[in-house]
């Protein structure tokens, strides 16, 4: 079991809600990964256009947890607001805390991010923070009250999987009793499935499901990447080599001396 | 009076927000609001006097990821 904040969860597969071909797949989606978590958003809406409400509806019907987001925020003080705003609608102290710093990456503004993730996490919320692998930042959003953290895997929605290997790797030795979960950039199931054996607790994913030819599928090939992925870790992978060890014993090899 | 309601002009005619959103449609919708940039919790909409010009953002879920 994963502990996040107060919460225990099963399920290591976090499924984002957008860009599903319909809400249909989406929900099929959602059974499929097993997912217990989901992220959702808050749009603008306008009187009498219903999309938002039916897609709530929707949501509750799954009966899973949601983390609403702040997705688009490029500034401290939206950050804020929509975590406010997020928390009335949606009924939870949980916002996935987006600051965004740069349009072409949607890299995080990491700045902004510590001092949101500051104001929120005095104000009781329990803040999941999408950052960079940076180690300093890390720290920062821990001395600010984040208990659980959301690095990058790479920019989001681009599928390249893990892109900084070796800052990942020291942010989890870093921090090994800190929730670390990926967040955006996995692309295909190998990717999650690495997260996980490299230690990671979770995985994030959205585009790369939603996305698929046949994203109900693709979800519950993440589902079992995620899964492979744990147990490798627990069971304890091998230390890679440089050079060659035979695996078949030499001892009694036929046609040796 | 004319207020910005998510980036478009609209005419009102009730100065408390509550009546505001039921005027303009959002009733019994699932909503969040804020005013000039700062959130206003339901409970404090009947007692939230609008002004001329003011920006109010109306927000309901929405797919995220």
């Amino acid at each position: 079991m994963l502990q996040l904040y107060q919460t225990m969860i099963r399920s290591r597969l976090m499924l984002g809600t957008a860009r599903y071909p319909s809400p249909a797949v989406l929900a099929d989606a959602v059974r499929a990964a097993r997912a217990e978590i989901v992220t959702v958003s808050l749009r603008r809406e306008s009187a009498g256009e219903r999309a938002g409400q039916a897609f709530w509806s929707l949501v509750r019907e799954l009966g899973v947890r949601v983390l609403p987001n702040t997705a688009g925020c490029h500034a401290v003080k939206e950050a804020v607001t929509t975590a406010h705003m997020a928390r009335e609608v949606f009924g939870t102290t949980w916002i996935k805390l987006e600051v965004i710093g740069e349009d072409d990456t949607l890299q995080p503004d990491v700045f902004g991010l510590v001092d949101a993730a500051r104001t929120l996490c005095a104000e009781g919320f329990e803040v999941f923070p999408y950052t960079t692998e940076d180690l300093v930042v890390a720290e920062r959003l821990l001395a600010a009250g984040c208990r659980v953290l959301m690095p990058w895997g790479a920019p989001i929605g681009s599928g390249r999987g893990l892109n900084n290997l070796f800052g990942l790797k020291a942010l989890r030795a870093h921090f090994p009793d800190v929730p670390l979960i990926i967040d955006a950039g996995l692309g295909v199931p190998s990717h999650a499935a690495h997260a996980l054996e490299l230690g990671f607790d979770a995985v994030l994913i959205n585009t790369a499901v939603a996305q698929a030819r046949d994203p109900v599928q693709m979800a519950a090939a993440f589902a079992q990447a995620v899964e492979a992925g744990f147990a490798a870790r627990q069971a304890g992978p091998m230390e890679p080599r440089d050079l060659a060890a035979p695996s078949t014993p030499l001892i009694g090899t036929a046609f040796r001396g | 009076m004319k207020i910005l309601v998510n980036g478009a002009w609209r005419e009102i005619t009730r100065d408390v927000l509550a009546g505001a959103l039921e005027e303009l449609g959002y009733g019994r919708s699932v909503v969040s609001t804020a005013v000039n940039g700062e959130f206003v919790a339901a409970t404090m909409r009947t007692r939230t006097v609008l002004a001329e010009g003011d920006r109010i953002e109306v927000l309901a879920p929405m797919q995220g990821g």
